[in-house]
């Protein structure tokens, strides 16, 4: 499936599966109708009618806290019922197919799937079998796509930096393995933004890295000279099947963001992360908790902008 | 089948004094002037100079609290809702351009109700026209008009405020 296929006749969202073949007008699109979301924590019922009588399903087919969570959260702003299977709880681990399951929810009269899959395509794959009125949101694929971490990373650069254009961003870790850095790539390329820099040892990127449109480098204290942004990924062990490294520690002192290196950044850098973080091995303490730090404020943001990736892939879809 | 032409100073002359009468009827103390996005707001500006009240005037996007989301979506010019913090027991004077079916006010009193609980709410329109659907009425009105019902009005603004008639096919 191309990116195009999340679009409608009338080019609107109807599902929201990679940030791939979306355009810069859409991605700042979204960006704003969650910025008039973030002004509802304001209110005393933190609540607005938009879907309501709408029916979400979380289908999480690995663990999630940060995602799930405010998945849900943003679904009960909306109105939205939403109900969060676990498939470790579910008939899948008795044998049902995926698609067993997801015709089965179907019949419950659902409209909306937001999925989280350890498989790449996974989303893709429900999203092109389901009914033609119901939405797929993807969070989270294997190792190919997060887009609604992505846009919620867009959201919290766009909120300190106000502009895009001049900014220069450092990737840094485990590209590989990383949806999320998959996902901020595109984003940040739609976006417009002058550089985006990859920083990791050769045994943890992806053959070809380069044709992503982004500059290569192994080496963390050249690499953050000038950088705006910086976004650190997590070490993911769980999908490492040979040895790519020598040790954490061997890891932290090569590639680990510490207070001293995060002074080789411009002075007014930030630092985000996808989260959970792994102290220690990726991230010094000192830097995840310090005044540059947004990993807590990308955590609230990601409520606003699922709102918005919710709200839009829920409008009316033409002939539909 | 009649033009009609809204002279809008004189409109708000009108409104004004309406809504001090409505003021002191009332015993309003202390009002808060909310405006309703686009044209609710201008008028609001005007009013809250003209009343004399210090406290700069709310503005409520009811976009999201629309009935009619499943069948026109979001709006993608809509922006933040700004009210005072606390709403709770404030006499609201809660102003419109054109009172005609009475949704956008309906939508109105729920986002505000969301905010917290005010003592009252005065409605204030700068024109009232024929076509509600729903039992609300405004409590002060510019004009009260009858309209063909394929005329639209329309404010527009903010310099110079004017209202624009539009004739649209109703037949379908």
């Amino acid at each position: 499936m191309t990116g195009n296929s999340q679009l409608n006749s009338e080019g609107k969202l109807k599902h929201f599966l990679t940030i791939e073949g979306l355009g810069k007008e859409l991605l700042v699109e979204i960006l704003d109708l969650a910025e008039s979301f973030v002004g509802m924590t304001d209110q005393r019922i933190k609540k607005i009618p938009l879907l309501r009588g709408k029916s979400i399903v979380n289908l999480f087919f690995e663990n999630s806290t940060r995602t799930r969570t405010t998945f849900e959260l943003a679904a009960k702003r909306l109105s939205a019922d939403v109900l969060s299977m676990s498939i470790a709880t579910s008939s899948t681990s008795k044998g049902e197919s995926l698609l067993d399951t997801i015709r089965n929810l179907e019949a419950m009269y659902v409209d909306m799937f937001v999925v989280r899959h350890g498989i790449s395509g996974a989303a893709h794959f429900i999203a092109q079998h389901v009914s033609p009125h119901i939405s797929v949101i993807n969070a989270g694929d294997g190792q190919h796509a997060h887009p609604t971490q992505a846009m919620l990373d867009m959201f919290t650069i766009r909120q300190c930096k106000h502009d895009f254009a001049p900014l220069r961003v450092a990737v840094v870790g485990d590209i590989l393995h990383s949806r999320v850095a998959r996902s901020n790539i595109q984003a940040l390329n739609t976006l417009g933004v002058a550089e985006v820099r990859v920083i990791a040892p050769k045994t943890l990127l992806p053959v070809q890295v380069e044709t992503m449109g982004v500059t290569v480098l192994h080496n963390l204290t050249d690499g953050l000279k000038d950088i705006d942004v910086i976004i650190m990924l997590r070490l993911q062990k769980e999908r490492m099947t040979s040895a790519l490294l020598p040790s954490e520690s061997e890891y932290f002192k090569c590639f680990g963001l510490t207070e001293e290196r995060l002074k080789i950044a411009k002075p007014d850098a930030i630092v985000m992360h996808p989260g959970p973080i792994n102290r220690g091995v990726e991230i010094d303490s000192k830097v995840a908790d310090g005044p540059q730090s947004l990993i807590l404020k990308q955590v609230s943001n990601g409520i606003a902008i699922r709102m918005a990736i919710m709200a839009m892939a829920m409008q009316k879809q033409g002939s539909v | 089948m009649t033009a009609h032409k809204f002279d809008v100073p004189a409109l708000l002359i009108a409104l004004e004094n309406k809504i001090e009468t409505a003021i002191k009827e009332r015993n309003i103390a202390d009002p808060l002037i909310i405006g309703i996005r686009t044209g609710g707001v201008w008028i609001a500006e005007q009013l809250h100079h003209r009343l004399g009240i210090k406290e700069p005037p709310g503005l409520l996007d009811i976009s999201f609290y629309r009935d009619d989301f499943s069948q026109i979506g979001v709006n993608p010019n809509v922006k933040p809702s700004q009210l005072p913090a606390h709403i709770e027991g404030r006499n609201i004077i809660l102003i419109d351009d054109v009172f005609y079916t009475g949704r956008t006010v309906r939508a109105a009193l729920n986002e505000i109700f969301d905010y917290g609980r005010p003592n009252q709410v005065l409605l204030a329109v700068l024109i009232e026209r024929n076509g509600k659907q729903i039992p609300i009425s405004p409590d002060c009105s510019g004009i009260v008009v009858s309209l063909d019902a394929g005329l639209r009005i329309k404010l527009t603004g903010p310099e110079p405020l004017a209202v624009e008639t539009q004739f649209v096919d109703v037949a379908a």
